[in-house]
């Protein structure tokens, strides 16, 4: 799960991340206002609006703006508050008193997949993308493998100031860096996040340093020893898919796609084999949806109620593979599910493979089913789907 | 032979709940030696559905029964806890099904039993694996393959079955089917298993499916070009349509961001290709290339 910034620094500040004094969240322009003569009434020469999506590149696509009365603080709202940014709706921006800035940095840690382990990362060149930097001038990021074993207390402070040393971080500053960054190693560490970045970290004319940005990631796996982290989960904050949403809450695994062909299987790699199959066939899928194990009548039915409630959907493709699961068992699952659903427009193509296909295949055809086109194949099923989210269209 | 596991391999199930108990009676019937369960309050009990004792502990079981292998099918949040006890009482070939593990639990996990410790850990969040004929451990349906001579491995549990059952369709068997689970961080990579594979001398073509993200196929195609360029290897990497920044189902399978890498189906695809390992664009393609491969003299 990502936070947005404003989160993400409430989060650093737990963990003494040293952040911007705190500021307040907006929905609305006149919500902003409020915020902004707050802020300024407090003796803050300005205001920073920022927009709260989740993703990179909000300064250069208007994100963001630094203002010095309400009346700039009322049309910066008013401008970054529904601006799309790489698809993006903002739907909440951020105020907080503006830092004064000296120089920027960057810091991170996150876990490193190919080393299966922490990876802190520290650059002083900051508030650009550290990826191009890393392209351009890779000599200018310190990259540092922490293994489990090295960190069993947190990370250890040598270690912090080797990586802000490497990284020729001023001298003025690497000891509070150091200090900044055993603290966001502990956030990392206690939260089960999988990425804590700060771009940029800013220096102060004072020679204080403090994380500007905060883009941070949460392992969902770890839900069950953070009952506070569900508390992060604003609905609509990043124009979040209202269906991608309800099936969060049913822990379903759906994402929504632009196409018109529904699809659900049973396994994740089996449902993206669908889409590539869709794909190759000519049409889009419109979900990436994994009914897991069992497909019962139930979970087929809340599955296909999930899928049929996208507008977009011309026709629905359901791909099983009967394992464990008998094909017998998934055909009447099908089948309760279509009962229980009543009447829709809609055609399913449902391909059926793997332990007594030939018998559930059988079942869906004595059916007969005016709605339920059984297929033996992906790639034939597939045709059929697309053909008849075409006529459908 | 085969890999990993066969006739001699005897289990021990960590998580006997009504899960455990339903797939590791499946494993039995089809003939594994699945000697003893293991539940902190119920040692000295009987299995009844397995006729196998229950102990406290999984240092007990292995000292009355000789277990060599462990399959951890406890939730998530103990999962971390029930591999380091599986590691810490000798036990050196460990299968995690359970999926959900947090990434932190698996570093530590990861750093202890695999780096450090040099035990073979399957997972977690896989489907076990198979070896057709000798032993099965986790939740492969068994019915649907046959003892054979290819090796196939695989991030994805109903794909890895689609591609057996299509093989078995043909004719065609498997020495071991390894599901490596599709999480961040997985105790055996794909590149482990191509090697278990290339030194066995029963498995005589390899069959792999991927998925986007990561670079493990790559990885191991590389290894299959410099090592064993004769062996026949044939794939498929799913999600060819995936969109960019977003989670597919599987931890692992996420395209990055615009990220360098070659992380994408299509990417992985053109490098696997560069090493003259073809991938095909679905998985009954991807079987049907290996059957052809296999009727070639």
């Amino acid at each position: 799960m990502d936070l947005v910034e404003f989160q993400g620094k409430q989060l650093f500040a737990r963990h003494g991340v040293p952040v911007p004094p705190p500021g307040a969240v907006a929905r609305t322009v006149e919500e902003a206002v409020s915020a902004a003569e707050a802020i300024l009434g407090d003796g803050a020469s300005a205001v920073v609006v920022k927009a709260q999506v989740k993703v990179g590149g909000r300064g250069k696509a208007g994100g963001v703006k630094v203002v010095r009365s309400v009346e700039d603080a009322r049309a910066a709202a008013e401008a970054i508050l529904g601006l799309d940014i790489k698809g993006h709706t903002v739907n909440v921006v951020y105020l907080e008193p503006a830092s004064d800035i000296a120089e920027e940095y960057y810091l991170s840690v996150l876990h490193d997949r190919v080393n299966k382990g922490d990876l802190v990362i520290c650059s002083r060149q900051g508030g650009v993308d550290i990826e191009e930097v890393n392209r351009t001038d890779p000599g200018a990021v310190v990259k540092r493998q922490v293994v489990p074993s090295e960190r069993a207390g947190g990370l250890p402070r040598d270690i912090a100031m080797e990586v802000v040393t490497a990284a020729d971080l001023p001298a003025e500053v690497r000891a509070s860096a150091a200090d900044l960054l055993v603290a966001l190693f502990a956030a990392y560490l206690a939260e089960d996040a999988t990425l804590t970045e700060i771009n940029p970290l800013i220096r102060t004319p004072d020679d204080r340093v403090l994380a500007l940005d905060a883009k941070v990631s949460l392992d969902v796996n770890a839900a069950f020893r953070h009952g506070d982290h569900a508390e992060w989960r604003i609905e609509g904050i990043d124009g979040d898919d209202p269906l991608e949403a309800r099936a969060r809450e049913q822990g379903m695994q759906y994402v929504k796609l632009d196409g018109d062909v529904g699809v659900l299987g049973n396994g994740a790699g089996l449902v993206m084999a669908t889409l590539d199959v869709v794909a190759q066939n000519g049409g889009r899928a419109a979900n990436f949806l994994d009914v897991g194990g069992g497909a019962s009548a139930d979970s087929m039915a809340a599955s296909l109620r999930l899928v049929l409630s996208d507008p977009a959907v011309k026709s629905v493709f359901i791909n099983i593979f009967g394992g464990i699961t008998r094909g017998e068992e998934v055909a009447r699952g099908v089948l309760g599910a279509i009962e229980q659903l009543g009447h829709f427009p809609q055609q399913l193509i449902v391909r059926l493979d793997g332990t007594n296909a030939e018998e559930g295949r059988r079942l869906l055809e004595e059916a007969a089913h005016p709605s339920i086109i059984p297929s033996p194949t992906m790639q034939e099923a597939a045709a059929l789907a697309v053909a008849a989210a075409r006529s459908a269209a | 032979m085969s890999i990993f596991i066969d006739e001699h391999t005897k289990v021990v199930v960590q998580g006997i709940g009504s899960q455990g108990t339903f797939h590791a009676a499946r494993n039995s019937a089809y003939g594994t030696q699945v000697v003893a369960g293991v539940h902190p309050k119920r040692g000295g009990e009987t299995w009844q559905e397995l006729d196998a004792p229950i102990f406290s502990t999984v240092a007990e079981a292995v000292a009355a029964t000789g277990a060599n292998t462990s399959m951890v099918m406890v939730p998530a949040p103990f999962t971390k806890d029930a591999i380091l006890e599986a590691y810490a009482a000798g036990i050196r070939t460990i299968v995690a099904i359970t999926e959900g593990v947090p990434v932190h639990d698996m570093t530590v996990v990861y750093d202890t039993v695999v780096r450090d410790g040099g035990a073979r850990l399957i997972g977690p969040n896989c489907p076990g694996l198979i070896s057709p004929g000798k032993a099965n451990v986790g939740i492969i349906p068994a019915d649907i393959t046959m003892p054979g001579r290819v090796g196939l491995v695989s991030r994805s549990g109903t794909l890895t079955y689609q591609i057996m059952h299509e093989l078995a369709q043909a004719g065609i068997g498997i020495s071991t089917c390894v599901g490596i689970g599709g999480d961040p961080v997985i105790g055996t990579q794909f590149l482990d298993v191509i090697q278990a594979f290339a030194a066995d001398p029963d498995t005589d073509a390899i069959a792999f499916v991927g998925e986007i993200g990561g670079g493990e196929e790559q990885r191991a195609g590389e290894w299959i070009r410099d090592n064993i360029p004769d062996t026949p290897v044939v794939g498929y990497i799913a999600g060819f349509e995936a969109p960019e920044g977003k989670q597919m189902g599987h931890a692992g399978a996420i395209v990055k961001e615009g990220g360098p890498g070659g992380e994408s189906a299509a990417e992985k695809q053109a490098i696997l290709a560069g090493f003259g390992i073809p991938v095909a664009d679905n998985p009954s393609a991807a079987a049907q290339l290996m059957i052809e491969r296999l009727a070639r003299p």
